[in-house]
């Protein structure tokens, strides 16, 4: 379709190019987003769960899941809402140490994050594995806010931000897709911000 | 969480939004009434994304919340709040005039949304009466008035949006800096005493504003009884 009158952006000349198209740099800030109230949680009864199509169930609590190798992210992360941050970095455990301790089923293929709140997001078994998601723990060295989703929030740098689901407490692999909260309320199923996988049919 | 609405239509391809009204909504808003060529019947609370081209094909998107209550016509408004840094709320401040044609996508959302079937407390501040404006429409619309009551926060009579039509027995508003002469309340955030007298058992919050706004609006909530999985939430903020 056509121009916008008058329009000329201020992001055509020397565009970063590690922004997917249709999103900005939001520079040092980090907008905050979610569609629920921030949740108190209480580290001694916090627990993380994988459960589904796995050969051994298993929750891990706060001081078990710290002892598992660390694991980084370092890079950029795209919200569907057209922010960017650029540069940034998260620590925690890689989702592999989780999955190489459950064992996936052979016909795993989708995994359902779930949250303290209700929350949900489906990702596809493959886009957690291979060192592409953490769980994260911290930002950029210090331990994650809560409203940013602190103490554990799942990240998967590659996918828009709403599947890296904040206030992580389960993961549930599947042996079909099931979609999660967004992606029933006209989001996209699978949220690939380089092809602007914004919204259902996109 | 628990009653998550399912099954919200995809929003559709982009389409033409022609600007056939601008109206200054508050010193630092305007109000924009789009035609659209594909018009679908939105939901209160639903918003659409607004996307500007550049020659050369750069483009800047923003989402914004339908103020206007679905009615089923081809034309919905949107209340834009001007950001210092704002690239396309700048430009739709400082640029767009009526006969302007935008490109738009939506209705969006299927969570933070009223369907004007049970009981609402609404709670807004700043540009995050927005929607809940729309559901404030469709309660009048609809004479259902018993069913939603609004509170809403500003910092003063000049950032008020919708400032003559607010009034009624099923809101509140609450200036936090500074009063206009002869108003009953003093200065000052919303606080419990400022909730209805009663809200009705079952009720669904609606929260929106900035974040830190929704997480003060939550202890209201909350001494209204409402449960926090009942208790919807939709930040604004310069994203």
């Amino acid at each position: 379709m056509g121009l916008t009158r008058g329009f000329t952006g201020r992001g055509d000349r020397a565009r970063d190019p590690r922004l997917p198209p249709g999103q900005y740099d939001v520079g040092d800030d980090w907008p905050v987003l979610s569609a629920e109230l921030t949740p108190r949680v209480d580290l001694a009864a916090w627990s993380l769960t994988v459960t589904g199509a796995v050969e051994r169930e298993i929750a891990w609590n706060w001081e078990e899941i710290q002892a598992l190798p660390p694991g980084r992210f370092d890079g950029d992360i795209h919200c569907v809402t057209t922010w960017s941050k650029l540069g940034t970095s998260f620590t925690g455990v890689s989702v592999d140490s989780l999955l190489d301790a459950a064992r996936p089923l052979p016909g795993a293929t989708h995994v359902v994050a779930s949250c303290l709140t209700g929350y949900t997001t489906n990702v596809p078994l493959a886009d957690l594995v291979g060192g592409r998601a953490l769980v994260a723990f911290a930002h950029e060295d210090r331990p994650l806010s809560a409203e940013h989703g602190g103490p554990a929030r799942l990240v998967v740098p590659h996918l828009y931000f709403w599947k890296s689901a904040k206030w992580l407490s389960g993961l549930r692999l599947l042996d079909h897709d099931e979609p999660g909260f967004w992606e029933r309320n006209g989001y996209h199923d699978r949220g690939d911000p380089w092809q602007e996988q914004r919204y259902q049919g996109d | 969480m628990t009653e998550l609405d399912a099954g919200v239509a995809p929003p559709g391809p982009w389409q033409q939004a022609t600007v056939v009204a601008v109206r200054a909504e508050s010193a630092n808003a305007k109000t924009f009434r789009l035609a659209l060529s594909r018009p679908s019947r939105h939901l209160a609370g639903q918003h659409y994304v607004v996307r500007l081209t550049a020659p050369g094909g750069y483009r800047a998107s923003r989402s914004y919340s339908v103020a206007s209550a679905p009615d089923g016509g081809a034309e919905v408004e949107i209340t834009v709040e001007r950001l210092e840094r704002g690239e396309v709320s700048a430009f739709l401040h400082d640029e767009v005039v009526v006969g302007d044609v935008l490109e738009a996508r939506g209705p969006i959302g299927g969570w933070f949304v009223w369907r004007g079937d049970g009981p609402a407390l609404c709670i807004g501040g700043g540009s995050g009466i927005a929607p809940l404006m729309a559901m404030l429409r469709l309660a009048r619309r609809s004479r259902r008035i018993g069913l939603l009551q609004l509170l809403v926060s500003a910092r003063s009579p000049r950032d008020l949006y919708y400032a003559d039509e607010l009034p009624g027995p099923e809101t509140t508003i609450a200036f936090t800096r500074e009063i206009p002469p002869g108003f009953p309340r003093p200065p000052g955030r919303l606080t419990p005493a400022d909730l209805p007298e009663s809200v009705p058992p079952g009720a669904t919050a609606y929260l929106c504003g900035s974040s830190g706004f929704v997480e003060g609006a939550a202890a209201l909530a909350e001494a209204a009884g409402i449960p926090a999985a009942s208790v919807r939430v939709e930040r604004f903020g310069p994203s």
